[in-house]
Formats: C-alpha cells, structure tokens, sequence
C-alpha cells in the first residue's frame, strides 16, 4: 500500500471513529426503550418514529426548540449590533485606553460564566426580566458580544483605511459608506460571527436554564427532564439530541467557507 | 479661480510634516509635487482633501476658506498609491459610485461611465470585479472613478509606483492628455525626477516638510534655486565636490587643481561647493580641458538604455551616467574626464551661484 493509500485509509478510520456517538444516538433515536436497555444491537431492529412523534406532537417539547431559537436569534442580532460599531471603533480609531479596553473585553470570556450566574438571576427577578427570552440573549451577550467584537476587528482591520477614505471623498457619508460599502465587504466575518454566536447560545446550559422556568424554558433544559416515574426514557432523549445537532449542522453548512477565511486570519 | 495654501503647517505628536507651505495652484493646471518619502506629499494632499486637518493655516479653493469643510462637500477626487476599490462592486458600480451618490440621473451616470471607461480603455471589464482584473486595470478603474465626477482638485498620489514599468509610461502618457480639456486643478505626487520631467507642468520640490522650490518642470532644472534642489531634480544625483577658489586657480577638495575658466571668472576667492551631472562625465576626454581623475570602480548599475557607473578614489566619490550597456567589474581602475566648463557653483549655505551656461540655454 502506498503513501497516499495508508493516509487516506488512516483518516477514514478516524472519521468513522468520530462518528460512533453521532451513529449511537440517531440509531437509538430510532429504537425503543425496551430494546435499547435489551441488549448491544448495532441498528434498530424494531425501527420507530415514536420518538420524534411525541417531540413534534407534545407542546412542552417542540416549544423547547421555538424557545431556544427565539433567544438564539435574539442574542445573534443583538450582538452584531452592539458588536460591529464597537469593532469598526477599535479598528480605526485610536483614543486612550483602547488596547486596554480591547484586552478588557476578551477577558470576560476568562470569568468562569458560573460567577455571573446568582447576580443575573437575582437582577432579573428584581426587574421581571425572570423566564423571558430577552433575559437569556442578554446574559448571553455578556460572552459573545466580546468574542464578536474580537473577531470582527479582525477583518475591519483587514479593509485598507483608504477604503473609507475612497469612500468619503466620493461623497459618501458615514453611515451610507458603512451599510453600503463596509458591511458588504467584512460578510463573511458577520457570518463567522453569528456562527460563533450561535454555536454559544445553542448549547449554553447553565443561564438559560437558571433564567427561565416555563415560557422561555430551551430544549436543552427540557431535555433534562426526561426522567420519569418509569425511569429514563432513552429514545426520547436520543430524538431530541438528534434535533439538537440539527441546526448546527445547518448553520456550520452555511458558513462552513467563511470559517476557514476566519480561520486564515487567526481570530477564531 | 485657484488653490491657494496659505502658510499650511501640519504636526503630529510634536512632529513637524509640513511648515509654511505657500503655494498657488491655478484651475486647469497640472502640478507635481516631487520630493523623497517623508517629504510631505502625502501629507500635503490629505489636507487638500480633508482627510486631516493642518494644525495650522488655510486651505483656500475659488476664494473660500475649505478649512471647515467636510470632505464629502469639497468635491476632490483622489487616487491612491494601492488599487483602492470596493470590492463587492462591478467596476461599472465603482466607477459609477461618486454619481449615484450625487443622485445624478441614470441616464446621464450610464453615459458618463462609459465615456471615461473609454479614456481608460476598461470598456470590456465593465460587469467585472476589481479584484478580478489586473493592476494596471484596478488603478485604470480607480482613476476613472476620480475622473467621472468633475472635481475641482484631483489628486494623484503617486499612482503609478505599483505598476509595471511598460504600463507606467503607457498611462503617464495618457494621463496629462485627459487634462487637457479640464478645468480642475491637478495634483500628482511622485518621488522620480523622470516622472516629473516627463508629466512637465508645475512642478513643487517638497523636501521634510518645505518647499524647496515651485516652478515650470524645465525651469528649475534650468534654474535650481539652492542646492537641494539641483541634487533633489537630478536622477542620478548630482555630484557635489568641495573646492575652493584661489588667485591662481580653482582646487577640488584640496587635490586637484585647474586653472581659472572664462565660465567660473568673477567668483570671489573662498570656499564653494561645485556639483557637476553625473551625465557630463564621460570616459573619454569631450574637450581640451577636462579633468582627468584616476578613479576604481565599485558598481555600475544598468537602468534602462544607460549605465550609471559609481566610482571612486581616496578624495573623490561620483556617479557617471553612460550610454549605452556596459559591464564593469569592480574595482576595475578607470579614467574619467570631469567637464570644468559645465559645473554648478553653489556657495556654502547651499545657494546656487551659478549654473553651466549648456544647462541653461536648454541642452543637457
């Protein structure tokens, strides 16, 4: 066997085993609870889409997933919004303190998220922030806003300033020059971004489940609570991971080329 | 109708880039600025555009003061040293930008693009992207952006240094013909003699934030002012030689003698700085009364058609300009002929004095 054979050969193996869990769950998300405890079965015998009937079918499960999307949008566009002015500022001006403003803002993400977590709870339930949404995408602004405007500093300083000047000596005014000009330009760093935004929001546990009880609860609390009087039941469980991963896998699709730009330009 | 600079000083951080900059630019004229890097010329043109704001005096333009002027309403175009154009545009987009922006009709944009995309010839990459085409094409795209809207002051710093050396001379051309029929006032960094030579015009020396000297390109090669102008507007630089001026004749840093010429009569005796142009020394004698020096050669350099030729002896460094091709091997002795009947005189302070007369009627 030659070189390339034996790199290739040795690189399926290790794709096949990174694949095991993701193969374990979507199998047992097919099977049911009797044969999933029943023995080691390497595909479902007695295939079933009971699992995903109850998830789609049982309010208190599919609002799980509506709830998580709702605050993943909602902490998504909050960031970009708070994030890009704050980048464009770091990027092209220099006022005092800003190196240490900018270093400032990454080491939040060094605070272990738990410390924040009784001073958010308690805050908002003083202001009846407690259980919504909003609640969720704010404290969750708290880690991707910085590591937004870290990354998105990145490519603004990529543009040449002469860009901006270009720009303003044709007429444009600031913010038709950013919204027209700029924003365009640095696209694939606002999908790196909201990448990265999203991949925190959807799997972050400890907040979201510690700021909501029942309107705003995210699936990945309800999956929690699949423990029943009849113990745990596994193939739900193993249906809902399946959707879970879902729009990951969606969103990683979409922005799988700008990930690699981002990745070139070492801020990811 | 002018710009004026009036008394325009620019530091930064304690600084100094530019001090007392008077100068006037005419409407449809076409002006260089020649000076070294970190002469100011970049400086000079951000302020004219309103990027920066000069920490003192006054930016005047048809008799208004621009000084608080913001950049948007001061109708000046500039083209960059980069390629500067946005990226996601079509070239058509980006040249077509200054107009949309200015909420010009359609019709009259389409009309216009295509008119000044002709002058650059970029017809045939209208719908492409920027990113898409060659060097020479970016910077063809981003001076007909400069050029489709009619600026009053258009500023070019030099746009030419990143391209290749054939496309350079093709658009250096080109560009004093799309000037011609203009009303705007036309400014262009460079930092060669050549090119500024070559695009005539006004021509500024600009040198650590001063102006040198301001006048038609031929004049001041003609006429140097000082010193650091005559050596600033030769290419290769002129060769400075102290020497001094006695009753029985004229002495080259205190080794070589010669006697006292018709051209150098009236001089006071004293201390002088003489220069003479790298391409009046020659390898053969041209007249009875060159000065012969026994030199060592320690590079000659081939740029273009000619040789330039670095050589030197325990009191003498020079240039030469040759000619033609040729190939020295270092440290190759050699005899080279000085003209004493075409040297510059230039006093101590670096004031020029006298100037050979064959530079003066025209001839070098």
């Amino acid at each position: 066997m030659d070189y390339s054979m034996r790199k290739k050969l040795g690189l399926a193996l290790y794709i096949v085993f990174l694949f095991i869990p993701i193969y374990w769950l979507v199998i047992m998300s097919f099977k049911g609870t009797e044969e999933i405890l029943g023995g080691l079965t390497l595909w479902p015998h007695d295939f079933t889409f009971d699992n995903y009937h109850t998830i789609f079918t049982d309010s208190t499960w599919y609002m799980g997933y509506v709830n998580s999307m709702i605050y993943v949008s909602m902490n998504m566009a909050i960031t970009l919004v708070v994030a890009l002015p704050a980048a464009y500022a770091f990027s092209r001006y220099r006022f005092i303190g800003d190196t240490h403003l900018f270093f400032w803002l990454l080491s939040n993400r060094m605070a272990p998220p738990a410390v924040f977590l009784l001073p958010f709870f308690q805050l908002y339930s003083s202001v009846g922030l407690f259980d919504t949404h909003i609640a969720v995408a704010l404290a969750h602004c708290l880690f991707t806003v910085p590591l937004a405007v870290w990354i998105l500093e990145g490519f603004m300083s990529g543009v040449p300033r002469e860009v901006d000047e270009t720009a303003y000596i044709d007429g444009y005014s600031f913010p038709k020059f950013f919204l027209r000009i700029f924003l365009p330009m640095i696209r694939s760093g606002i999908g790196v971004t909201a990448f990265f935004c999203f991949m925190f929001s959807w799997v972050e546990l400890l907040f979201a489940r510690t700021l909501t009880s029942v309107d705003a609860k995210p699936i990945a609390a309800i999956m929690t609570r699949t423990v029943g009087a009849a113990g745990i039941d596994w193939g739900l469980l193993a249906a809902a991971g399946v959707l879970t991963i879902i729009p990951g896998v969606l969103v990683i699709w979409f922005v799988r080329n700008h990930v690699a730009k981002g990745f070139a330009l070492g801020r990811v | 109708m002018s710009l004026v600079l009036d008394n325009i000083s620019h530091t930064v951080n304690g600084e100094s880039f530019l001090s007392n900059i008077n100068l006037t630019l005419e409407s449809g004229s076409f002006n260089v600025l020649l000076g070294r890097t970190l002469a100011g010329k970049t400086t000079l043109m951000r302020l004219i555009a309103g990027l920066d704001k000069s920490t003192e005096g006054k930016v005047i333009l048809h008799g208004k003061d621009l000084t608080d002027v913001k950049i948007q309403e001061r109708n000046v175009s500039m083209v960059y040293q980069q390629f500067v154009n946005y990226p996601n545009l079509t070239v058509r987009e980006n040249i077509a930008s200054p107009l949309r922006i200015a909420k010009v009709k359609g019709s009259e944009i389409a009309k216009r693009v295509q008119e000044t995309a002709a002058i650059l010839q970029i017809e045939p990459f209208l719908d492409r992207f920027p990113l898409e085409l060659s060097g020479g094409q970016q910077q063809r795209t981003s001076m007909a952006r400069a050029l489709v809207k009619d600026a009053s002051i258009i500023l070019f710093d030099e746009p030419l240094v990143n391209l290749d050396y054939k496309l350079r001379e093709e658009l250096r051309s080109e560009l004093r013909g799309l000037f011609k029929e203009r009303n705007a006032i036309a400014i262009y960094a460079t930092t060669e003699p050549h090119e500024a030579m070559a695009l005539g015009g006004n021509t500024t020396l600009l040198h650590e934030g001063r102006v040198i000297q301001s006048g038609a390109a031929t004049h001041i090669y003609r006429h140097p002012d000082t010193m650091e102008a005559a050596s600033l507007y030769s290419e290769p630089t002129i060769n400075l030689i102290k020497g001094r001026v006695t009753d029985s004749g004229v002495s080259l840093e205190n080794r070589v003698h010669f006697a006292m010429r018709a051209e150098l009569e009236g001089l006071p005796n004293g201390d002088y700085m003489f220069g003479v142009l790298p391409s009046h020394i020659g390898l053969a004698p041209n007249n009875d009364d060159d000065l012969e020096l026994n030199m060592t050669v320690e590079l000659a350099e081939i740029s273009g058609s000619e040789t330039y030729m670095h050589v030197h002896n325990a009191h003498f460094e020079l240039i030469i300009q040759l000619n033609g091709i040729h190939d020295y091997h270092t440290e190759v002795p050699v005899k080279v002929y000085l003209p004493t009947h075409k040297l510059f005189v230039f006093d101590l302070t670096g004031k020029t004095i006298q100037v050979p007369s064959s530079i003066q009627k025209g001839a070098s």
